[in-house]
């Protein structure tokens, strides 16, 4: 212990706290702030897990989230022994909150993949701070939607039907059908993303097993880490296994939303039936993914002390996706008014008009207002460094990017070809219950994961440090030695490696 | 260089004979990935066979430095990623298009749905499923052939109740030469290890 913290001390590291923000060409901006130790980015991330307590924020969220976990409970239940008519579902309304909660979770999910896989294979080094609990938000998304699509079909004890199971009816599953598409879209993507998830933790649960002291923990943590010992034989596979985990989970991500976008596409409702609803959805789940990350990154490095692993520079560049993604949004919605002015197609005319400016015209602009506007306070780098700002902005993603689906699937529906049966929705109890309760199954899930299972990749972080490369300047000046006798290394920082230098005149 | 001596031409006293057999080997410690992949080398160019490095992350290059060869891996992801795709397309002919009878545990018979007048065999609707069996079937081969290949999962090893290896996984670099190795000699593999750099060797009982 002493001898690995003093033995750092032979060069200066990039201070705690420090804006690291700044673009400065020809240096890498420091991804690890407050030290240049592997052993302190363990202590960090491990006493999380490892405190006997935790802060009263978690316990109050906790709370909340379970009573919500218990409200949807009641709700599935009451719904399953009723029947769908409890929901506030009409003709032609006959999909609203099920299928809107549904996109929007599986969206949600997309962010933690683009930042476990797209990054990985672009070599975005900044990802391994956020990559851990972004994988592990996905994963709790998809759960989160994978219970709608299971309630909506009314009877659910006929649900395995969605499965190409050997029957005595020998009746088998329409392959033909998007929705069956969906099926094997969003289980797919669900294993992948279990998979690809465990096996990063499997490195860091070594770590866990290592140092717990109490017999659970390390009977736990030592049977998950499944023996893992650091060894490089180990390590090479590892890390071809991880790639081709990447490179696969890349076109899934990208086939997951598409396919979701297919259920509305492939038919023949204007407003739906649109060729640009793939490429439109994967931006809107990207978007709004980024956004629930920051809304979860941005209290969770606050009340565990994890503000020198996940920086400024890394909410930073997430904002900068939001932005982007959020102008491909912007450029979505306005190319479907295009595109329905000029098809020359009444229905389709009518479609977008309406959704503007007909009953659902509130809908409709707190959609724009959340996704299109408010997002483009990001252009200034003032709001993308400001926490509150951020935080609120995130929030509103969240909203907007809810109420986008909710103004496809609804508004297309409710005024449909024929003016005698239009309709308007009116959610229930039932409805509100469900929707808020998923958050609430969200909410417990990932506060569980926070507590028990280590918040950050360790092991990840760790090899984007500069003492992580073998060919480190450092070491061929002889920092990092273990001190042999008198030739310990002081404090001096004389020839010591260049820390991270802001290149602004007139700046300390 | 430092020449070692074959277990067959030692005549060691009975005493280190049976120590010997209890030891499941070496375990030397390093303070920084340049370190070990120094030492790494060294150990590779001697000609020890049964022995490892451990970090507690990733080192870029260890694995040239040690001579690692690269897995087959990709090679089977591949094979199964095929199988996928093809089960795919079986999966969803079989049972959309013809009415023909198998075993599969089961007699099964597949079911020719006429759906909007599209062709019995309709290729492009096949697509999305097979390609989402052709991740999935990857992605699983990926993962626990990785686990396989590296004979994980495996609950018990010597290394891992060794006092002091537990840092392996933290901020401490190790190199294990193994006892079964046919250059292993506990003092002279020990002092070999300490010329490199070590700043401990210790031995690891099986």
């Amino acid at each position: 212990m002493s001898a690995s913290s003093s033995s750092m001390q032979g060069h200066t590291v990039p201070a705690s706290g420090m804006d690291n923000t700044i673009e400065s060409p020809g240096q890498r901006a420091p991804l690890v702030l407050g030290t240049g130790d592997f052993h302190t980015v363990t202590n960090q991330v491990c006493r999380v897990t490892e405190h006997p307590s935790v802060p009263m924020a978690w316990y109050v969220a906790f709370g909340v989230s379970l009573m919500l976990l218990g409200a949807l409970g009641v709700a599935v239940n009451y719904l399953i022994f009723t029947g769908v008519g409890v929901w506030g579902l009409n003709n032609p309304v006959m999909w609203a909150f099920d299928i809107t909660n549904f996109v929007f979770w599986v969206g949600i999910g997309h962010a933690g993949t683009l930042i476990s896989a797209i990054l990985f294979l672009f070599r975005q080094k900044w990802r391994t701070g956020i990559n851990r609990f972004a994988e592990a938000m996905t994963i709790f998304a998809v759960i989160c939607a994978g219970i709608f699509p299971g309630i909506h079909v009314g009877r659910v004890w006929f649900a395995y039907w969605l499965f190409p199971i050997p029957n005595q009816m020998e009746m088998w599953p329409q392959f033909r059908s998007p929705l069956l598409w969906d099926v094997f879209a969003v289980s797919t993507y669900f294993t992948v993303s279990l998979v690809f998830w465990y096996i990063g933790l499997i490195p860091d649960l070594a770590t866990l097993r290592d140092r717990a002291k109490g017999t659970i923990q390390q009977f736990a943590y030592g049977l998950f880490a499944l023996g893992w010992r650091g060894s490089a034989r180990h390590w090479h596979r590892y890390e071809v296994a991880y790639l081709l985990l990447a490179a696969l989970a890349t076109p899934l991500v990208l086939s997951v939303h598409s396919v979701v976008s297919f259920d509305f596409a492939v038919s023949q409702l204007p407003g739906w039936h649109t060729t640009i609803f793939p490429p439109y959805f994967v931006a809107g789940a990207i978007f709004s993914g980024f956004a629930m990350v920051v809304t979860l990154a941005v209290p969770a490095r606050e009340l565990f002390g994890l503000k020198d692993l996940i920086t400024m520079r890394h909410l930073d560049n997430m904002n900068k996706v939001i932005l982007v993604t959020g102008c491909m949004v912007g450029y979505a919605y306005s190319m479907e008014f295009f595109i329905a002015w000029y098809s020359g197609a009444p229905y389709e005319q009518f479609t977008f008009i309406n959704r503007a400016f007909g009953q659902y015209w509130w809908a409709y602009w707190i959609m724009v207002s959340c996704n299109v506007i408010t997002p483009q306070l990001f252009w200034f780098k003032k709001v993308r460094t400001s926490i509150p700002a951020m935080f609120v902005l995130s929030l509103f993603v969240n909203v907007g990017m809810w109420f986008e689906r909710y103004v496809i699937i609804v508004s297309s529906l409710a005024n449909d070809f024929l003016p005698t049966s239009w309709d308007e929705f009116i959610p229930t109890w039932v409805d509100i219950a469900t929707m808020l309760g998923a958050f609430g199954l969200f909410g417990v899930l990932f506060l569980l994961f926070c507590r028990y299972l280590p918040m950050i990749a360790i092991a990840e972080v760790k090899s984007v440090m500069p003492e992580a490369n073998p060919h480190w300047e450092g070491y061929a000046k002889g920092h990092g030695h273990q001190p042999h006798g008198g030739q310990a290394h002081g404090g001096a920082p004389a020839g010591a490696a260049p820390a991270f230098q802001d290149p602004r005149p007139g700046q300390p | 260089m430092t020449t070692f001596a074959t277990p067959s031409s030692t005549t060691a006293p009975a005493s280190t004979e049976t120590s010997v057999a209890q030891t499941w080997g070496l375990v030397a410690r390093f303070a920084n990935p340049a370190e070990l992949m120094h030492a790494a080398e060294a150990v590779r160019k001697s000609g020890y066979r049964y022995w490892d490095c451990h970090s507690p992350f990733p080192i870029h290059g260890i694995d040239h430095a040690m001579g690692i060869s690269r897995t087959i891996l990709p090679v089977v992801v591949f094979g199964a990623g095929a199988a996928g795709c093809t089960a795919g397309f079986l999966l969803q002919s079989f049972t959309n298009s013809f009415d023909f009878s198998i075993w599969a545990l089961v007699w099964v018979t597949g079911y020719p749905f006429l759906i909007s007048g599209k062709p019995l065999l309709s290729f492009p609707a096949f697509v999305p499923v097979m390609f989402e069996l052709t991740i999935l079937l990857s992605a699983l081969t990926a993962a626990f052939g990785m686990l396989a290949f590296n004979q994980l999962p495996e609950l018990y090893h010597p290394l891992l109740k060794h006092p002091g290896f537990g840092r392996a996984t933290d901020d401490r670099f190790f190199i294990s030469i193994e006892a079964r190795d046919p250059q292993f000699l506990r003092s002279k593999t020990g002092e070999f290890l300490k010329s490199l750099g070590a700043s401990s060797v210790e031995v690891v009982e099986s």
